[in-house]
């Protein structure tokens, strides 16, 4: 396939990400579309390895392996940062519930209370 | 059209259709399991694309700790009704005016200049196996490894901090 198709449908995805984050007012689902924006991007990462893969083998160098694996050891990496981003973002979460007893984050405008 | 570009035609509208769902229903139950839906179209992709190892660690780590996780701290609020307040018709127009021009600035932004080779997902089918990702994760990445594990460590001890009733 083209590269021009994964670069559509990451950009759809990811607007859907940002969509869902500015139309939303659930915390949990404002943090789920951020997973899905973060999908998105591993997505594209991953796709333009492969793009380099080709341009590798099109140019005719030896080590075609280390030039294709470049993104997805990035994706691999992106993935790590994300599992700790949703460990420490449910906690907060829990822990506003904890205090509120609502996730709306219209009742989160002020840090005082 | 071949084999190939039926699979990526559907995966990608799986994942789009069940994108959409995500955003728009109002339970919040059924967010998490079309985005797991969504995860494992992505994964399809990953294995289109020649990236297999990839492909298992976002069904192992995405569809099934993450989700697992979101899906237990919403059971645990018990938010599974409709308890979502949409207060105002204009707010949630005018987010999703602002976000769908942002993703055709992005689509318009990131556009290739027609330079770009056009590959087969056929070649290369030994760049995403764990062969060749763990020879360069050890090598190579061998700092941001151990690095990462520090992160993972200090998420946990900062998870248990916050989430603890005092």
């Amino acid at each position: 396939m083209p590269i021009e198709y994964y670069t559509f449908l990451c950009c759809i995805i990811f607007g859907i990400g940002v969509i869902g984050v500015l139309t939303r007012r659930n915390a949990i689902i404002i943090f789920m579309c951020i997973e899905l924006m973060l999908n998105a991007v591993n997505l594209l990462l991953v796709s333009f390895s492969k793009m380099h893969y080709a341009k590798a083998v099109a140019a005719g160098s030896e080590d075609v392996l280390t030039a294709a694996s470049e993104g997805q050891l990035f994706v691999f990496f992106i993935m790590v940062v994300a599992a700790v981003e949703v460990s420490v973002g449910l906690a907060i979460i829990v822990m506003m519930y904890r205090n509120t007893h609502n996730v709306d984050i219209n009742f989160l405008n002020r840090l005082k209370n | 059209m071949t084999t190939q570009q039926l699979i990526f035609w559907f995966l990608s509208a799986v994942a789009v259709f069940s994108a959409i769902m995500v955003i728009t229903r109002r339970n919040p139950v059924f967010s998490v399991l079309y985005l797991i839906i969504t995860f494992f179209a992505i994964s399809g992709h990953y294995v289109l694309l020649n990236a297999q190892f990839l492909a298992i660690v976002n069904i192992i780590v995405y569809a099934g700790a993450i989700m697992v996780l979101f899906l237990f701290v919403l059971m645990l609020m018990n938010l599974n009704k409709e308890s979502e307040p949409q207060k105002n018709k204009y707010m949630l127009w005018s987010g999703a005016i602002a976000g769908g021009l942002l993703m055709f600035v992005l689509i318009d932004a990131i556009r290739p200049d027609g330079q770009v080779p056009v590959y087969d997902g056929l070649s290369g089918g030994n760049v995403g196996l764990i062969k060749n990702l763990g020879r360069r994760l050890y090598t190579d990445y061998l700092i941001p490894f151990e690095i990462s594990s520090i992160l993972f460590l200090s998420a946990m001890v900062g998870a248990v901090v916050i989430g603890k009733k005092d």
